[in-house]
């Protein structure tokens, strides 16, 4: 499901909203979820899951094409840690496809 | 502070322009349509932000760390989210300039 997609699933359960201000709405929620991590900013949604960002050591990679050695320097990127409602619902779903 | 599905609200409210009740539903509406969608076994993209993805692992041989009893893992599915390129480069950016 891609981002229009969603926004179009939404629009139709909260069918009392035009679809510009549904539409705005989401983007404004990726928005924030983004300037939170962009700050160091944590964010923590009950039964959905939570993110945090990760630092990666700075070590020395190599130029795949050259094979010369770059010093990538430290990052830190984001992380999704989804919450147990969500993973066990996910995993549940799984299982009754198999079973 | 966290952000929390509240303060997500309480910017729709100010912002967009939705009364509190609405901004409260389309937040909550927002975090379980795309936990609807990935329990249907489908993968969720959103561009800029990043994706949800779905993944299969097999069984393993695994062990209670505390008494080193051996205990199958079972298979399961589970979810990853894989930050976009625009996402990576806000947080490689502005985080530890502070």
């Amino acid at each position: 499901m891609t981002k229009s997609e969603l926004i179009d699933s939404l629009s139709q359960k909260l069918w009392m909203l035009p679809l510009k201000d549904v539409d705005m709405a989401v983007k404004t929620v990726l928005d924030e979820m983004s300037d939170a991590l962009a700050n160091e900013d944590r964010i923590e949604i009950r039964g959905f899951g939570s993110f945090s960002l990760h630092q990666r050591k700075s070590r020395i990679g190599r130029n795949p094409r050259t094979g010369e050695p770059v010093m990538l320097e430290s990052k830190q990127i984001p992380h999704f840690k989804p919450g147990k409602e969500l993973r066990d619902r996910i995993n549940a779903s799984k299982n009754e496809i198999i079973g | 502070m966290a952000l929390t599905k509240a303060s997500l609200a309480e910017k729709l409210f100010n912002e967009v322009g939705l009364n509190k009740r609405e901004a409260k539903e389309l937040v909550a509406l927002f975090f379980d349509e795309i936990g609807n969608v990935l329990e249907s076994g489908e993968a969720v993209r959103l561009s800029g932000f990043g994706n949800f993805e779905l993944r299969d692992k097999r069984g393993r041989p695994g062990r209670n760390p505390k008494t080193g009893e051996d205990i199958p893992i079972s298979p399961r599915r589970v979810v990853t989210f894989k930050p976009g390129q625009k996402l990576r480069s806000r947080v490689e950016e502005n985080a530890g300039t502070e």
